[in-house]
């Protein structure tokens, strides 16, 4: 469907492609084989300005925003999950600059994350804090002109290959959420240090490590934001950065649905295409019309969110919700119009079904999604009486 | 330092056919590309100037829908854009083309000129050392790395078919590159920007100084008699037997032809 892109939108989406398809195609099922981290590529995003779109032109970037860079995050999707996860998260840590940070703080790290010098990491979850965010246990505490961190980051998405990280930690335990403050540490800081790498079902090609803090001193300006606004910037980073999970889960999606297509196309049975057959056909009715009703409203949220609409919580987590269950469900369904072949690696749906999974999975599950959800439908409608 | 890169605009090779009566390339609805070493000859020039500084232009010959190819070079990273159009250059063949080229290099000026080392139509590996021919400098063709570049030297490897030398030259030089030489980069969002509203350059006879009789099919020497693909004659004998039986008849054979 044509959705009225602008040229510079078409731009990038079409070179996003070139590169899904030259750069990341013939090697995926190797960098997923291997759990490589994805150098090469993201070297190659860096050098065709794909890590500033959503970054202001002042500061190196393209002054775009997150529909412009959902695009992007789409067409790397469509090729490899692991990939566009590694993309992807770099925003995710860039945003509680973006959002929050001073004018030394973006002019110092900003410029560099946009041109694809330094790669960023968000660190939130703890082995007690996922979907619970209240329950960090690393701790921040000032002492003299810097701040003292300890504690252990679990599963953070680019970590040991990011060089700069934005660091969620308590400053103050008596506040409980309100207690929390958001940090910059960078890479190399003395007692910063990583744990070790997961052997994960899919987004392999994706580095996922502990971050360890033992008495990790960092200047006290390296706070983002005031102290005690640690969730706040969490949760606005979310906001933000949750359309992205939801152009990835399109874009797998698409991935799997033209590999299904294009097999059933060519696989003949009972003297026919199987996709005449209508048991398979309505199989790819289903997926495509899913896939045109998740694109259509990760976009729309996209555009709403760089409106600069006041509240997006329920909307980012509807469009992250709703594509991230189709991924699922369509790329189940992929290997399922393939049979055999869909379940054998020399076919890439089956790493697409392994990769979708986590997709319901991070940066909020979709069961709290729906919480989000639901929580602002009870406003909404109390409102209203 | 000034850097003119020659690029050719081929049709995609990989969606060709041939006309089997004329054996021509039946160039009718194929995508046009820009030759593929053509494109390490951009990004060599690319990283030369990010190393020295200075300036990358693209120049090629060809007719008006030749421009998107410039405009693909622009977004790779080329500073400035040469068309050179003229019906006089319609026909040229590579000693014509490589006068016309020459001409306007002279017109630019340049340090170094690169050349991918053939383009993938005609194959004859011909237009660049011809050029540096006109242009009155050395060349040195085949270069799979460059060692180094100072402002009136430079040292490469020049690929051989066992091996490869070490060539040094002082500067006007023309290189004509292969594939093993870079990684040809891809666009970039700000280049392919910026190709959208690049002014490509337009220069005819006339812009060049050329000497009309040089130009087109009047200053071709070329004569095309015939084109045929070349008849396969490899005699065939098939050889029976047990798998023993086969081995040694195959070496009895083998022997008689004097290969082993």
């Amino acid at each position: 469907m044509d959705y009225f892109l602008d040229e510079e939108q078409m731009m990038i989406k079409d070179l996003a492609r070139q590169i899904a398809e030259e750069k990341v195609m013939p090697i995926r099922a190797e960098l997923d084989e291997r759990e490589e981290f994805p150098w090469d590529i993201m070297n190659i995003l860096a050098q065709s300005d794909f890590l500033g779109i959503y970054i202001p032109e002042a500061y190196g970037g393209m002054g775009r925003g997150g529909f412009e860079f959902s695009l992007a995050v789409e067409e790397l999707s469509r090729a490899c999950l692991g990939v566009s996860t590694t993309y992807a998260a770099n925003a995710l840590g860039t945003y509680p600059i973006l959002l929050y940070g001073s004018e030394e703080q973006k002019k110092k790290y900003l410029p560099d994350i946009a041109s694809g010098r330094k790669l960023v990491a968000f660190a939130l979850t703890e082995a007690n804090a996922g979907s619970d965010a209240a329950g960090v246990q690393t701790t921040a505490r000032l002492e003299g002109n810097e701040y003292v961190l300890n504690g252990t980051k679990q599963w953070i998405t680019n970590g040991g290959e990011a060089s700069i990280y934005t660091v969620i930690a308590i400053t103050d335990k008596s506040k409980g959420a309100r207690g929390a403050s958001a940090f910059v540490v960078e890479k190399d800081t003395p007692g910063f240090s990583f744990g070790k790498k997961e052997n994960k079902l899919g987004i392999r090609a994706s580095s996922t490590r502990e971050l360890i803090f033992e008495n990790c001193r960092i200047p006290k300006e390296n706070i983002i934001g005031k102290p005690g606004m640690g969730f706040i910037v969490a949760m606005k980073t979310l906001d933000s950065s949750r359309t992205g999970v939801g152009a990835q889960g399109v874009g797998v999606a698409q991935g799997a649905f033209d590999a299904a297509a294009a097999y059933a196309l060519e696989r003949q049975q009972f003297g026919q295409p199987i996709f005449s057959i209508q048991a398979v056909q309505h199989l790819l009715a289903d997926m495509a019309t899913q896939i045109e009703a998740a694109r259509a409203l990760v976009y729309a949220v996209a555009k709403f969110i760089d409106s600069k609409a006041k509240d997006v919580s329920k909307e980012s987590a509807m469009a992250k919700l709703f594509a991230t269950d189709v991924a699922m469900k369509v790329t189940v369904d992929a290997v399922q119009v393939m049979g055999g072949a869909g379940y054998m690696r020399e076919y890439p749906v089956e790493k697409m079904m392994r990769d979708a999974k986590i997709l319901q999975i991070y940066e909020g599950t979709n069961q709290i999604q729906r919480n989000v959800i639901g929580q602002a439908l009870i406003k909404e409608t109390a409102k209203k009486k | 330092m000034n850097i003119i890169v020659c690029i050719k605009q081929v049709p995609d090779t990989a969606e060709i056919r041939i006309n089997p009566e004329t054996n021509t390339l039946m160039r009718e609805g194929v995508p046009s590309i820009i030759n593929p070493f053509d494109l390490h000859a951009i990004e060599a020039a690319i990283q030369v100037r990010e190393q020295m500084g200075g300036k990358v232009t693209v120049l090629t010959m060809g007719p008006p829908q030749a421009e998107t190819s410039l405009r693909e070079a622009v977004s790779m990273g080329a500073d400035e854009a040469v068309l050179l159009s003229d019906k006089a250059f319609a026909g040229s063949d590579t000693w014509a083309t490589s006068y016309t080229l020459a001409q306007a290099i002279k017109k630019l000026g340049a340090d170094i000129v690169f050349c991918g080392k053939q383009a993938i139509d005609g194959d004859t590996a011909q237009v660049g050392p011809e050029t540096a021919e006109f242009l009155g400098i050395p060349h040195i063709s085949y270069i799979r790395k460059i060692e180094d570049v100072k402002d009136n030297y430079i040292r490469v490897e020049r690929l051989m078919d066992e091996g490869y030398d070490i060539v040094e030259s002082s500067l006007p030089v023309l290189l004509t590159v292969v594939r093993e030489l870079n990684q040809p980069r891809m666009p970039s969002l700000k280049g392919k920007m910026a190709a959208k509203k690049a002014e490509i350059k337009k220069m005819g006879m006339s812009d060049i100084g050329a000497d009309e009789d040089s130009l087109g099919l009047r200053g071709s020497p070329t004569q095309v008699k015939n084109i045929f693909a070349p008849e396969v004659k490899a005699e065939r004998k098939m050889i029976k037997g047990t798998t023993e039986e086969q081995v040694v008849t195959l070496i009895k054979e083998l022997k008689g032809m004097k290969c082993i």
